[in-house]
């Protein structure tokens, strides 16, 4: 039995978690069935949507803010992390145009989220 | 080898005062200052009053210096552009048994030459001063009292004598001094000094250091004083409240002080304190709960409406106290040297009169002092779009667009103002700070810090890694993403 | 003197929604002033998701919130938008000045709008004693360094204040490569979503002291430590509680204040304990015509609500310039 707090919306639902060989078997305390996928992507695969800034050369912003368009695992963050300050955007940038095309293979892309032109 | 006739270590209140009188003469001048910028020291942490001349010992330099300041002050303010508002002072008693006190405050004041004093009663304090607790029974009014921004005049100050030939390093700590005896023809003394790796010569040395003007007179062999730093905590109140009092509000002195005041800045801002508490740390420049709360307790006895929550700001100062007077004086010990130590309250009142005095201990000493033919003895008015009405600032808007473009909100301080801020030689935030007030409103800079560590690095043509708040070793930001 | 009939000051997501709301319920002449060269507000610094959830139904960051309401403002020729427009002076009957590069513009107003969001409380109003080095920031500051220039402010942080912008900041700090050595929160519990405590601070396992407080900040160039101290329930200092983090940053997030000082310069009524206006109903103010909408109304947690509530401001513009 494990508590945790359910990230999906800012309700904040306090989840209690049954799990039995590593695997998720009861959600209970959720207010939708938000909460339910939310305890098992939590304790089988946790996984966030990680957002920060890119450098540009020539555009109109200094910084151009990114994210990625899906969550990916938390253990892969801080190498995305790497990646992404290596980026120089120096072609001006629209809103979700895609800067990084499946990050390190993880199936997500780094998109940006401010045009910048 | 830089070789002067006279050369002036410390660019605060006092060593500006000195160079920009001493402009007038034939002579050559270097302004030697160990901080990034002038006024970093005791200077900047004045509480910008022009004392009316009550509260000095008596027959001391305090008394004679601070009236004739007083006057003096009034008509420097003028040349050069700086704000001056005679608001008048009020020192005020609360019990019976102090009146006599109070008495004889005002007769040593009238000794001294302090004029127009008056003891006023409680019907003209509630007309005049109405804000000021009803408890107060009495208090001496001395009108000749005014205010000023310390740091504000002494950049004036500096640039007035920057522009008559004065010659100013800064980031150049004295590090020796050596008499080197007569040389060739020109009878007089010799001082070789180093600062910042440079050697200087020069005739005469004005010792004008602030907290290290004990150290610097060592340096030169002369070990007759010890500065002892009093530290005083300060708080400053919303801009808001700008008219809680008319006049500047004083309690009975104390020992080792004149007490915790309520203060009118020229900025606007009330100001309140300052504590006096001495102190072995030269550096020590934090401010405490204790002080805060002592503070706190003092002005709400003369203003009982005041609270915690006006307060939006705070600093610390320490004030560098050589005795019950100040030491001005020429050194038999080291022929040349003139000591300028002391200076504490009423220290930025008396600077000009100090400036005087020195000019006459250099003559004494053999220093010929002939007038120049042409001195520049006016400068025009900096301009602050917060102190000028808006249909002036329309037309300084249309003339250069830079005016409207505004980069402190809290004080409303234009990119231009910045800009020549940074042309008068502002090399630092806090610099930025003194000169215009940006940063220094209610807000703290949490706003237009960004912007003006950017017009700074575009300015001065230096990294924004590398854009300190007062020197080097206070860089504001580590790392820029995209120039590792 | 330029003469409009609604003037809405502050191109945040509370201007922008009550002007498209304003339009919308009839009314065609508004002027949109934003002293920022971008519309968007606190947003474009907000680079994080947590937007939009309820108003959108989707996960949005700031600047992605922001471009919703710019795009459509942008397409409406009925409303004017003034960039780099700062307003100095107001009266109470409704006349504006504001300072833009090269301009100084008086406008008569039929109705006004204010929506300027907030300022941050300082570490001066929250009296954190010692010296005054650099390195001390407010939450605010820090995520403009980092967000909008690309600088980090430091390596070794503490932050003052568990409310979400300071656990927002924390990770962000993390993100960046910097330690964030603790986190002081004065009350028992954190003042900030719980998400945020998950994804910010769980996540990261960052130390977290309730029930403490920075007593004093060290060092006279850069901050050098802090010392921080235990306090009790009427939250006084605890002898003996006193321990030091070395670092190099002191981050302050330690409350909101509403921007309100040029409707107090007009006249209207302000609480002077929130410096909220005084207000009998949501957005009105104690002048009829002035009205007030998000952060500088109260402060909000999501910015969802606040589009809600601009857009109630807006329309009751409307109804009060008789185009409803």
């Amino acid at each position: 039995m494990q508590k945790l707090t359910c990230i999906e919306c800012p309700k904040g639902c306090v989840l209690s978690v049954m799990i039995e060989a590593g695997k998720v078997v009861e959600v209970t305390g959720n207010l939708c069935p938000k909460g339910c996928t939310c305890a098992v992507s939590e304790i089988e695969n946790p996984v966030r949507i990680l957002t920060s800034v890119v450098a540009t050369e020539g555009l109109s912003l200094k910084m151009v803010p990114v994210r990625t368009d899906r969550p990916i695992p938390k253990g892969a963050i801080f190498h995305v992390m790497q990646e992404i300050k290596k980026i120089k955007i120096k072609k001006p940038v629209h809103l979700r145009d895609i800067i990084v095309e499946n990050c390190l293979g993880l199936g997500a892309n780094l998109v940006a989220t401010r045009e910048s032109l | 080898m830089h070789q002067y006739d006279v050369i002036i270590i410390g660019a605060g209140v006092a060593g500006t005062s000195i160079a920009r009188e001493l402009s007038r003469y034939k002579l050559n001048i270097a302004l030697l200052e160990k901080e990034e910028e002038l006024a970093f020291g005791v200077s900047k942490s004045n509480s910008g009053i022009i004392h009316p001349g009550t509260q000095n010992p008596r027959n001391s330099l305090k008394g004679k210096l601070c009236v004739q300041g007083n006057l003096l002050t009034r008509k420097i303010s003028r040349e050069l552009g700086v704000d001056f508002k005679e608001v008048g002072a009020l020192i005020i008693a609360f019990k019976e048994e102090d009146l006599p006190r109070l008495a004889q405050i005002k007769a040593e004041a009238l000794v001294c030459g302090v004029p127009r004093l008056q003891i006023v009663r409680p019907s003209w304090l509630k007309a005049h001063e109405p804000n000021l607790s009803g408890e107060a029974i009495a208090a001496l009014y001395a009108p000749s009292a005014g205010i000023i921004s310390p740091y504000r005049l002494v950049y004036a100050l500096a640039e007035n004598a920057l522009k008559n030939g004065v010659e100013i390093y800064t980031q150049h700590k004295v590090t020796q001094i050596l008499a080197v005896g007569k040389a060739g023809l020109n009878a007089g003394p010799f001082f070789e000094i180093n600062a910042a790796g440079q050697k200087f010569r020069t005739r005469y040395v004005i010792n004008a250091a602030g907290l290290d003007a004990d150290l610097v007179s060592r340096l030169a062999g002369v070990d007759s004083f010890r500065i002892q730093p009093r530290k005083g905590e300060e708080f400053i109140l919303d801009k808001k409240k700008e008219h809680l009092t008319n006049h500047l509000l004083f309690p009975l002195p104390s020992k080792n002080s004149k007490g915790i005041l309520v203060i009118k800045t020229a900025d606007g801002n009330p100001m309140i304190g300052p504590t006096a508490q001495d102190c072995d740390d030269k550096e020590d420049l934090a401010t405490s709960d204790a002080g805060l709360k002592e503070v706190l307790s003092s002005a709400q006895r003369m203003i009982p409406s005041i609270s915690e929550a006006d307060i939006i700001a705070y600093f610390t100062g320490l004030r560098p106290v050589a005795g019950d007077d100040f030491i001005i004086r020429h050194e038999e010990k080291a022929p040349g040297f003139i000591n300028v130590a002391g200076i504490q309250s009423p220290g930025l009142t008396a600077a000009a009169a100090i400036a005087l005095f020195v000019c006459d201990i250099l003559r004494k000493s053999g220093l010929s002092l002939k007038k120049k033919n042409i001195f520049h003895s006016h400068d025009k008015k900096t301009i602050h779009l917060f102190s000028i009405p808006l249909l002036r600032s329309a037309k300084l808007i249309k003339k250069d667009p830079a005016f409207g473009d505004i980069v402190c909100r809290c004080e409303m301080v234009s990119a231009r103002e910045i800009q020549n801020a940074i042309a008068g030689g502002a090399k630092t935030l806090d610099g930025i700070k003194f000169r215009t007030r940006a940063q220094a409103g209610r807000c703290h800079g949490s706003f237009c810090t960004t912007r003006i560590m950017k017009i700074l690095s575009a300015s001065i043509g230096k990294p924004l890694t590398q854009i300190t708040k007062k020197g080097s070793g206070s860089e504001m930001v580590q790392e820029e993403r995209g120039n590792a | 003197m330029l003469k409009k009939d609604l003037v809405i000051v502050g191109g945040g997501p509370a201007g922008m929604a009550a002007a498209i709301s304003a339009n919308k319920f009839g009314v065609k002449d508004i002027l949109l002033l934003e002293r920022d060269q971008y519309l968007g507000g606190i947003l474009n610094q907000c680079v994080h998701t947590g937007f939009g959830l309820d108003y959108f139904k989707e996960v949005l960051t700031g600047p992605e919130y922001a471009q919703r309401f710019i795009s459509e403002i942008r397409r409406n020729p009925e409303i004017e938008i003034s960039l780099r427009s700062f307003v100095v002076d107001l009266t109470q009957d409704k006349v504006i000045t504001f300072l833009k590069p090269g301009l100084l513009q008086r406008v008569k107003a039929k109705a006004l709008i204010m929506a300027t969001g907030c300022r941050e409380k300082t570490r001066e109003m929250v009296h954190i004693a010692g010296t005054r080095p650099a390195g001390v920031f407010s939450a605010g500051l820090a995520q403009k360094l980092i967000n909008i220039e690309g600088l980090l402010p430091g390596k070794k942080v503490v932050i003052v204040g568990s409310g979400d912008i300071g656990l927002i900041m924390a990770r962000r700090f993390v993100l960046e490569g910097s330690e964030v050595k603790a986190v002081i929160e004065i009350q028992k519990t954190s003042r900030g979503l719980l998400r945020n405590m998950v994804q910010c601070i769980d996540d990261f396992r960052i130390p977290m002291f309730y029930r403490h407080k920075i007593a004093k900040i060290y060092g006279n160039k850069r901050v050098e430590k802090v010392s921080v101290v235990k306090v009790d329930d009427d939250l006084q200092t605890i002898p003996g509680s006193e321990f030091q983090i070395e670092c190099d940053t002191v981050l302050v997030s330690v409350g909101l204040i509403p921007e309100n000082e040029l409707i107090e310069m007009a006249g209207v009524q302000i609480d002077k304990k929130t410096n909220c206006p005084v207000s009998e109903e949501l957005n009105k103010t104690s002048i009829p015509g002035i009205f007030v909408c998000g952060n500088s109304f109260k402060v909000y947690d999501i910015v969802d609500v606040v589009s809600r509530d601009s857009e109630i401001a807006g329309e009751l513009a409307a109804v009060y310039l008789n185009k409803r």
